[in-house]
């Protein structure tokens, strides 16, 4: 599999969006992950001769990061949040059991491709704790049978929305919104979920 | 009685379509924009000194100052400075950054425009972290709406242009040096520290980084005034702040409030610990922090107050855990984050963070001895104070505030052969406990 011209096109794009090319690095990687679901050897070469670096350089900033996956992701990417809070209100135990249900250890894909299990760290989520994310989508308040519910449906193909965001795409459409393409959501979804306005909800009544 | 709840950056959250633009103007955004393009950019730097608005990114810097520190503006080279926003929000128990740019990105993207135009930068980028796929999806929006009305770009009346660049996982660039070679391209690894970002920061060029919730205050000071800003919180910490409540409480989220409030009038806005338990510790600021407990309850949570009790106000991250909690589970879970994160730049940090996973694994399992204690509190000694940057500091911090608070409950792990607690009870789908024994 070898980078296509329009994916080489958006490439320079990318880079040229930035006063000094190189910044364009980190999003270029992920439209890499959008076009061949990982980061591939075809990948880096061409970031490399695009920026002018080489592939060992740009291999270098790439194993830096946790989002860029070396092994192929599967069809959706579920993270589970099992930083303490999270483990602590029951993230440990929803990540045992949709591995248990999933048949699967972190970091590995379903036999179907549809689904690759990770555990996360703090998500910025954690007045909605237990949380888990569906290729970058926040799931709030998650508890063992509604993550097993979720990943089915996942599965199943059935359409699944974020609990804050809008309908689950795939984990490649999400990788190209990061690489900065947009997909036309943003207005899908609420302004905040419950616990945001907590503070805001106290004065209800106060008028 | 008057709520202590003072909604400035949350106002407009649970407002229809908040993010968009016309709701943010008809709720009277943008004007502080153009009130403070009616001012020269020292007459805004000035304002933002006199609100003593600190930074809200953890170490509560004063914003003003640090905008002070930039090198004079040099007429013949205008394309030479960079405003960077550091929206990595990854601090465990930090959680505010995330819903504002959700709720109302514009509120940044005015900020970011005013604060470009105070110190005269025409190239502004907002670092946010890429595991948030709608925040993202919804800064973008914003700024291609705020181009489209003019408010941004080389023709607009400040002529700044702003980029929204996605991270890629690594809580180390949230670290503002570190995120700096990040944006370049590169590892995120901190640099050394001088020459500061102010003289030499991205491309080697005068750099101003702030957190999103300090630049997002600064639409309210130009709006409101100084004064007015500097009318609320205390002496040395003014203002209102976004504090985040998360774990074992009635209603957790975000409750913005004026600097000083303590965790307890928090806790009554927040109808208390979860029902049946009680306050066992807590983070005032994020993971980073040393631990507090019950006794901290009235400690006014500004940066002195919480720093007198022995802490760092941090981000405000309030993560309450009740009686059912394990704290060497927890303390061992944040231990493994920090391993995890470690950049691998600095020795202490890399093989520190790594022994003190071991050292705690061996004690939650009810292996090892209580010299292993003091081996622990040794191996902090060798890694706070001698780390490149602050991670290797804020890794023990937990660990040390744990021995020093909670020294039999690391007992009982060795006395019981293992964990003594029920981690089950502790979820939040735990049947409600009646009045029931506490372990350890
Ligand atoms: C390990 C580490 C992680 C950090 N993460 C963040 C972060 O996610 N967001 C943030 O604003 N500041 C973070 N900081 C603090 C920044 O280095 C910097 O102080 C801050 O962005 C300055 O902005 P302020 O003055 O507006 O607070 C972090 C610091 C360290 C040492
Ligand atoms: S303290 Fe840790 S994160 Fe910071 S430079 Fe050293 S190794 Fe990297
Ligand atoms: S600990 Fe899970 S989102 Fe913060």
């Amino acid at each position: 599999m070898t980078i296509n011209a329009t994916t080489y096109a958006e490439l320079q794009e990318i880079a040229a969006r930035y006063p000094q090319e190189r910044s364009g690095l980190l999003p270029m990687l992920h439209l890499v992950q959008s076009t061949e679901g990982r980061v591939t050897a075809d990948g880096i070469n061409a970031c490399a001769e695009i920026l002018g670096l080489t592939a060992a350089e740009v291999s270098g900033v790439a194993t830096f990061y946790t989002m860029y996956k070396r092994k192929p992701v599967g069809e959706h990417h579920v993270g589970v949040c099992t930083n303490t809070l999270c483990a602590v209100m029951g993230g440990d135990q929803i990540f045992a059991e949709l591995k248990e249900h999933l048949q699967v250890g972190n970091d590995e894909t379903t036999t179907d491709g549809k689904v690759t299990l990770e555990h996360v760290e703090c998500n910025a989520a954690c007045d909605y704790a237990p949380v888990v994310m569906v290729n970058w989508e926040f799931f709030d308040n998650q508890t063992p049978e509604s993550a097993k519910q979720l990943v089915d449906d996942l599965r199943a193909g059935k359409t699944v929305t974020a609990s804050r965001g809008a309908k689950i795409c795939s984990w490649r459409e999400a990788e190209r919104v990061l690489a900065g393409f947009d997909d036309g959501r943003a207005d899908e979804g609420p302004s905040a979920g419950e616990a945001s306005l907590a503070g805001l909800r106290t004065l209800d009544g106060d008028q | 009685m008057t709520s202590p709840i003072t909604p400035v950056l949350t106002a407009n959250w649970g407002t229809d379509r908040s993010w968009t633009l016309d709701a943010y103007t008809a709720q009277g955004g943008y004007q502080a924009l153009a009130t403070a393009l009616t001012k020269t950019p020292d007459e805004v730097v000035a304002a933002v000194k006199d609100s003593g608005l600190r930074g809200r990114g953890g170490a509560g810097f004063p914003t003003g100052m640090k905008w002070g520190f930039l090198p004079p503006y040099d007429d013949n080279d205008p394309q030479s400075r960079y405003l960077v926003v550091n929206a990595d929000e990854s601090e465990p128990g930090t959680c505010k950054d995330i819903p504002l740019m959700m709720a109302s990105p514009h509120t940044l993207v005015e900020g970011v425009i005013i604060s470009s135009y105070a110190i005269r930068a025409k190239q502004a980028f907002i670092y946010v972290r890429g595991e948030v796929l709608h925040v993202i999806r919804r800064l973008r929006a914003a700024v291609a709406e705020a181009y489209a009305a003019g408010h941004l770009g080389p023709d607009s009346p400040a002529g700044v242009d702003l980029i929204v660049h996605a991270g890629a996982g690594a809580y180390i660039c949230g670290e503002e040096t570190a995120l700096l070679d990040s944006l370049e391209g590169r590892r995120g690894q901190p640099r050394l520290r001088p020459p500061f970002p102010a003289v030499a920061g991205l491309y080697a060029r005068p750099t101003v980084i702030n957190n999103v919730e300090s630049i997002a205050s600064v639409p309210a000071i130009i709006g409101k005034g100084a004064d007015w800003f500097a009318g609320l919180g205390t002496e040395k910490s003014k203002g209102f702040v976004i504090y985040s409540l998360s774990g074992h409480v009635t209603r957790p989220g975000q409750y913005e409030a004026p600097l000083g409030i303590t965790l307890r009038e928090l806790l009554d806005l927040a109808g208390g610990v979860r029902h049946g338990h009680q306050l066992k510790f807590w983070t005032p600021g994020g993971s980073s922090t040393p631990l507090l407990t019950d006794a901290h309850l009235d400690v006014p949570l500004d940066y002195e107050g919480v720093g007198a009790a022995g802490s760092m106000l941090g981000t405000r991250a309030l993560q309450i855990f009740d009686e059912t909690t394990c704290v060497v589970r927890a303390v061992l879970r944040w231990s493994e984050f920090y391993k995890h994160e470690s950049c691998g730049k600095c020795t202490p940090c890399r093989e520190g963070t790594w022994w003190l996973v071991q050292v705690l694994t061996r004690l939650e399992a009810g292996n090892g001895s209580e010299a292993d204690l003091d081996q622990l509190l040794d191996q902090c000694e060798n890694i706070a104070g001698r780390s490149f940057c602050a991670l290797g500091d804020g890794a023990t911090s937990p660990v040390v505030s744990s021995v020093q608070l909670f020294r039999e409950e690391y007992l009982a792990h060795l006395e019981h052969g293992g964990c003594p607690f029920d981690a089950a009870a502790s979820t939040a789908w735990a049947p409600r406990r009646q009045s029931q024994e506490v372990h350890a």
